[in-house]
């Protein structure tokens, strides 16, 4: 497990968000080593899901930098000054960072199967065959060959968030990004998407994951960052930051949620 | 456990309930029923109506091309209002300040003035601009072309009812992509879709369901609005077939009737075409069954090779891309 940061993927630096003049982000520094899972808690307004957010752009970057993989996100430098990226240059950095949204954001209008095979097909170009194998192999892996054929209207929520990693994991990312993926779900469908998520961390994924889950961080996290008010409180090993939380706003917000 | 299943395998007695009774439908019945009967009456007894005429005149060949043009007019318009509605809706949720505005400039034009005076005007466009000219604007010309033959009657009947059409239309699309969740275009986004696929591919076919129906009633809209292209004048469509020959036969009601059957027909069978429609866009959401493969067979397959029962999930899908 490493807590230094020699060469992280993803490095976040004095990450700022205004909505107006609302302030909610209020510098976040924040490294994710490869292979790393990542786990960020805190109360709901705390900035955690914007940040997570920032990192593919679905936010605008106010101030600060974001790279992925050495690469700054949203910008180009040229001599110090930045420079917004194109559209289109956009897109295709989204294309290396996978995302799993709270309420799955799976497309309606078509089947778990054609879900996974869309940007494959439609934005890289695959063959049709060669994404229907691998579409395929993703849903044995979420455990949903068997449901391949369905809407995702006729997929429970839990179903449905799997058939969403599924999705994310199609375009074969270098780095996925959890939006409270199970904070959406009935009690007892949390487990099985909790557990693709392990096996997904156990295969060396790089992940970010923004969660109420503290057993999860407990787990499967190699840090665990608390966030408050815009701001980082506390970052560290999971199990030490969850057994003696330093900062009193960790404290307090942990004996509330455990 | 046990005690459970003896519970449910004892014989259950249905609740057999006294249903309330409705003596207000027996009455409201009986009102209606008499009312009709009554109209049915007139229909077969009243010797003004001319059945003999209305059948004279039904499958008459002017009354025929009437409707042919009727046709060809509705769906020309209409084909042209949706591809400019389409294009408008578009711009108006660009990020381009110029296209959102010429966009919205274009529905309070259209939409402001009557398709009446639109379509004189369109009758018209020759005296105030009796030639096309092609070239560099302030510069040299390459060609030139009288405009009357370049927009005949039928171009300027279609002109003048599909670019009036594209603004309502306009905002008919809009409504229906504003009514996609945000989280959808978020969604292909995180996925690295460009803006234009994600329009075609992601927001565009879900708005459809909410499109389709009042698009509907559009085109049955346009089918009698047709009848106001002898503004341009365009002198071919049922309306103006049946007027001519009700004015020629002195017989106004029979030809009435005439062309308000066909109009009748026309409007029913649009009416099926809308269904489908309706039906094929709202795959996913709309009647769902909660699986559409028989569980019982899928567990049954499943048991015998995992694999196999992936498959008729998979055949399943292959008329949605197969179709495209």
């Amino acid at each position: 497990m490493t807590i230094t940061a020699e060469n992280p993927l993803v490095r976040i630096e004095g990450l700022h968000k205004f909505y107006g003049q609302h302030h909610v982000l209020r510098g976040i520094d924040l490294d994710v080593n490869r292979g790393e899972v990542s786990v960020v808690i805190g109360p709901s307004g705390s900035g955690k899901s914007t940040m997570l957010r920032c990192v593919n752009l679905l936010e605008t970057i106010s101030a600060g930098r974001i790279s992925v993989g050495g690469k700054l996100i949203g910008y180009r430098d040229v001599k110090g000054r930045l420079h917004d990226l194109k559209t289109k240059e956009i897109a295709a950095q989204r294309r290396e960072i996978g995302m799993v949204f709270q309420r799955f954001n799976l497309f309606p209008h078509k089947t778990a199967l054609y879900n996974i095979m869309e940007a494959p097909v439609h934005v890289k170009g695959q063959s049709r065959d060669a994404a229907r194998r691998r579409a395929m192999e993703l849903l044995d892996r979420v455990g949903l060959s068997d449901h391949a054929g369905h809407y995702p209207s006729q997929l429970s929520g839990g179903q449905q968030q799997r058939v969403a990693i599924a999705r994310a994991l199609a375009m074969d990312p270098e780095l996925m990004l959890f939006d409270e993926p199970t904070s959406a779900l009935d009690p007892e469908l949390v487990g099985d998407v909790l557990n693709v998520m392990k096996d997904l961390a156990k295969s060396g994924m790089t992940m970010i994951v923004v969660t109420h889950e503290i057993g999860f961080a407990r787990e499967v996290g190699d840090r665990l960052t608390f966030m408050d008010g815009g701001v980082v409180v506390e970052s560290g090993d999971p199990r030490e930051i969850l057994a003696n939380p330093k900062h009193p706003r960790t404290q307090e917000f942990l004996s509330r949620v455990l | 456990m046990d005690s459970h299943q003896e519970k449910h395998e004892a014989p259950v007695v249905l609740n057999n309930p006294v249903p309330v009774r409705h003596p207000g439908r027996w009455i409201s019945a009986i009102i209606i029923l008499g009312a009709l009967a009554l109209f049915l009456q007139s229909l077969f007894t009243n010797p003004n109506f001319r059945w003999d005429i209305v059948g004279t005149y039904i499958l008459d060949t002017k009354v025929v091309q009437g409707v042919a043009w009727t046709l060809v007019l509705t769906v020309s318009a209409m084909v042209l209002a949706i591809i400019l509605a389409i294009l408008l809706a578009f711009m108006r949720q660009s990020e381009n300040p110029v296209f959102r505005w010429s966009s919205w400039a274009w529905v309070w034009f259209f939409r402001g003035t009557p398709i009446y005076t639109q379509l004189i005007f369109w009758g018209l466009i020759s005296v105030l601009y009796p030639k096309i000219t092609g070239g560099i604007p302030f510069g040299p010309e390459w060609f030139s072309v009288d405009t009357n033959t370049v927009i005949t009657a039928t171009a300027a009947a279609i002109l003048g009812l599909g670019l009036n059409e594209s603004a309502y239309l306009a905002e008919i699309f809009r409504a229906g992509l504003k009514s996609v969740d945000r989280g959808q275009a978020e969604a292909a986004e995180a996925l690295g879709m460009g803006k234009t696929k994600i329009m075609w591919r992601i927001v565009l076919p879900q708005a459809m369901r909410v499109i389709v129906p009042p698009t509907g009633n559009e085109t049955i809209g346009m089918l009698k609005t047709t009848s106001l292209v002898l503004a341009v004048p365009f002198t071919l469509d049922l309306t103006f077939a049946t007027n001519t020959l009700a004015n020629r036969t002195y017989l106004p009601v029979p030809l009435l009737i005439v062309a308000a059957i066909w109009y009748l027909v026309i409007t029913s069978l649009l009416m099926v075409g809308q269904h489908f429609i309706e039906a094929y866009y709202g795959k996913g959401v709309d009647n769902l069954a909660p699986a559409t493969i028989n569980p019982a067979a899928a567990k049954a397959a499943a048991a015998v090779a995992p694999s196999a029962a992936a498959e008729p999930a998979l055949k399943m899908d292959l008329p949605e891309e197969e179709a495209k």
